[in-house]
C-alpha cells in the first residue's frame, strides 16, 4: 500500500452564477483513515465531495482522487471508489435488496449482500419497495450500496442522519471496521459527536474555504487554558458577554454560542468558575449546566463558523 | 483476507448489460400502469377494431389491424414507456447513483435496448397470439419484422429519451401520453396511411406512419410480404435526428 494521499484537492474554486460555492479550497485526505469534512449548510462539502466523484469538472484548481482525474480517468477510478448519496438513488418500485443485489452485480469481486443485509439490519425490509422505505432503512441501503463493490475509497454523505441511536452504533461500528481492513472513507456530517468519535482527521470549511484542519483532539487542545461552557434557561439578557468578560478580568475571553449558551476561555484558575457563577446569581440567570473542561469539537465548529449558522 | 478489504473491479461489460436489461424489464412489467400501456390497450384495440369492423362492414379486417397494433405495442414501450420511467429516474437519482457505479452510459443505454426488444418480444408474442386466435394468417418476412421492431424502437427510444432528458418528470409523463393518444390516433400506426386521404403523404414521414406502413408491408396486409426499404429508411433517418438532439440535450440529473 502507497502512502500517497487518497485525495488531494488543491486550490479549487467553483462558482455557480453569483454564488461561489467553493473558493480556493485545499486539503488532502491519507490513505486508510477515516477523515470528516464539516461545515454548516452552503459550505460547499457537497460540491467538493461531488467534484471528487466525478460529477462536476473543477472551475479552478485540480482534484485528485485515488492519484486519477475525476473526470478524465472517470472509468478507471469509478470501479475503485463508493459513493453514498445523500438521497435517492434508488428506483421507486425496486425492492431494497433486489437493488443492493443489481449495484453488487456491476462490479467483479463484491461482497457478500447477504452479510451486508444483515450487519446493517436490512433483513426487516428486503422486499419491501424503495418508495415505502423508512428515512433510516434508505440510509442504510444507501451505505450499503456504497460498500458493496469493495471500494479503497467511500464518501459517505451523512451517513447517520435520521438514524436511531442503536443503528447509529452500528454504522459508526462498520465504518470502523472498513478504515481496519484498509478501506479510506471520507465522511461529511454535522454530528460533532460522529466526527470525534470515528475521525482521525477533521477538516473545518466555511464558505468555501478551510478554516481549520486537524486530529479531534489537537483542534479541542486548550492547551494550559481552561474552557467553562455555561448554559442556562432561558436566554441571556443583551449585553451578557461583556458584563462577563469584565467581572473576569483581563485575560478571559467570553464568547456567545447560542441565545442559552455561553464559552468562557481563561487561565485555568479554579476561583474562574466561582466567579462564573456568581455572576450568574447577581444577574438573575438560571445555570442549566456550568461545565469546566476541555472544549469539544462543537465549540471548535461554532466559534469557526459563527455567523454562517442561522 | 478481512470482510471489506478493497478488492475493487468492474464487471465485465457484457454482464453488466444483461443484470442492466433484466433489472429494467422487471420494473417495467411490475408496473401496473406500464402493463396496461404494453399489453391491455393493444390487446383491446385489436379486438375492438376487428370485432367493430365487422359490425359496421369496414373494409379493415385482422390483416390491418394485427400488424397495426403491433407497431402501437412497439411505439408504446419504446417511446411512452421509456419517456416515463427514464424521467422518474432522473428525478430519483437513480441515473445520478449509477454514475458512480462501474456501469457505463454506453452499457447502461445498452441494457435499456435490450430490456426494451425483451418487453416487445412478450407484446407481440401476446398480441400475435391474439390476432391468429381471431383469424390472423399472414403472410411473414422475418427481416423485415425484425428490422421494422428494431429500427423503429431505435427511432421511437431517441425521441422518447429527447423528452425524458430536457423536461421534468411530471410533464414527461403528460406529454408521452399526450403524445402517444395523438399518434394512435392521427398518426397512422393502427390504421394505414391511406385511410387519412391527402394527410396519408405527410403521415407516412412521421415516425408513426412508417412504422405502421413497415409492419404492414412485413405482415403482407395486402398480399405477399416483403421488407419494407423507404418506411426502415425513414425510421432510420429519425433514429438518427433523435439520437444526435438526445445527445445534446439530455441532462443526467
Amino acid at each position: 500500500m502507497s502512502d500517497q494521499p487518497a485525495v488531494v484537492v488543491d486550490g479549487l474554486v467553483m462558482v455557480y452564477g453569483d454564488k461561489v460555492a467553493v473558493d480556493g479550497l485545499s486539503l488532502e485526505v491519507a490513505a486508510h483513515t477515516i477523515t470528516a469534512v464539516l461545515g454548516p449548510n452552503g459550505a460547499g462539502k457537497t460540491t467538493t465531495l461531488e467534484t471528487c466523484e466525478g460529477y462536476r469538472r473543477p472551475q479552478r484548481g485540480s482534484v485528485r482522487v485515488l492519484g486519477l482525474d475525476p473526470v478524465r480517468d472517470r472509468r478507471a477510478l469509478l470501479p475503485r471508489i463508493g459513493v453514498m448519496l445523500q438521497s435517492g438513488g434508488a428506483w421507486s418500485g425496486v425492492r431494497a435488496v433486489e437493488m443492493l443485489r443489481h449495484v453488487a452485480r456491476l462490479h467483479a469481486h463484491p461482497l457478500d449482500v447477504d452479510l451486508l443485509v444483515d450487519r446493517l439490519g436490512l433483513d426487516e425490509c428486503g422486499r419491501t419497495p424503495y418508495r415505502r422505505l423508512s428515512g433510516g432503512q434508505q440510509q442504510r441501503l444507501g451505505l450499503a450500496m456504497a460498500i458493496v463493490g469493495r471500494p479503497e475509497l467511500v464518501f459517505v454523505d451523512e451517513p447517520t442522519a435520521g438514524l436511531d441511536p442503536a443503528v447509529r452504533r452500528d454504522v459508526w461500528d462498520l465504518l470502523e471496521e472498513l478504515r481496519a481492513d484498509g478501506v479510506t472513507v471520507v465522511l461529511t456530517t454535522h454530528y460533532m459527536d460522529e466526527a470525534e468519535r470515528l475521525a482521525d482527521r477533521v477538516h473545518i470549511v466555511d464558505r468555501g474555504t478551510l478554516v481549520a484542519s486537524g486530529t479531534p483532539l489537537e483542534l479541542t487542545r486548550g492547551g494550559s487554558v481552561a474552557t467553562i461552557r455555561l448554559v442556562v434557561t432561558e436566554p441571556f439578557p443583551p449585553g451578557s458577554p461583556a458584563s462577563l468578560a469584565t467581572d473576569l478580568g483581563p485575560g478571559t475571553e467570553v464568547t456567545q454560542l447560542d441565545a442559552v449558551s455561553l464559552l468562557v476561555t481563561g487561565p485555568a484558575d479554579a476561583s474562574t468558575l466561582g466567579k462564573v457563577s456568581r455572576w450568574c446569581e447577581t444577574h438573575g440567570v438560571l445555570p442549566e449546566s456550568l461545565t469546566l473542561g476541555q472544549r469539544n469539537l462543537e465549540d471548535v465548529f461554532l466559534e469557526l463558523t459563527r455567523g454562517s449558522v442561522a | 483476507m478481512s470482510t471489506f478489504s478493497p478488492a475493487p473491479g468492474a464487471a465485465p461489460v457484457v454482464r453488466q448489460v444483461l443484470v442492466q436489461a433484466s433489472m429494467e424489464a422487471r420494473l417495467m412489467l411490475r408496473n401496473g400502469e406500464q402493463l396496461l400501456l404494453a399489453v391491455v390497450i393493444p390487446v383491446i384495440v385489436l379486438v375492438g377494431g376487428v370485432r367493430g369492423a365487422e359490425r359496421i362492414d369496414l373494409s379493415y379486417g385482422v390483416e390491418t389491424f394485427a400488424p397495426g397494433v403491433l407497431a402501437l405495442a412497439v411505439m408504446s414501450t419504446s417511446f411512452t414507456a421509456l419517456a416515463i420511467a427514464t424521467g422518474f429516474e432522473r428525478r430519483y437519482g437513480v441515473i445520478k447513483r449509477l454514475g458512480t457505479s462501474p456501469l457505463s452510459r454506453t452499457a447502461l443505454l445498452g441494457g435499456k435496448v435490450l430490456a426494451l426488444l425483451a418487453v416487445e418480444a412478450l407484446q407481440v408474442a401476446v398480441i400475435a397470439g391474439v390476432a391468429v386466435a381471431l383469424g390472423w394468417e399472414p403472410s411473414v418476412s422475418v427481416v423485415g419484422v425484425l428490422l421494422t421492431v428494431v429500427l423503429g424502437t431505435a427511432a421511437f427510444a431517441s425521441l422518447g429519451l429527447l423528452l425524458a432528458g430536457s423536461l421534468r418528470a411530471e410533464a414527461t409523463l403528460a406529454a408521452a401520453n399526450l403524445v402517444y393518444l395523438l399518434l394512435m390516433a392521427g398518426g397512422a400506426v393502427v390504421l394505414p396511411a391511406s385511410a387519412y386521404g391527402s394527410f396519408g403523404d405527410v403521415v407516412h414521414w412521421l415516425p408513426s406512419g412508417a412504422l405502421g406502413e413497415a409492419m404492414r408491408t412485413a405482415l403482407g396486409e395486402s398480399g405477399d410480404a416483403g421488407v419494407p426499404w423507404r418506411d426502415l429508411l425513414v425510421l432510420a433517418g429519425w433514429s438518427v435526428v433523435g439520437a444526435g438532439a438526445t445527445a445534446r440535450t439530455f441532462k443526467w440529473e
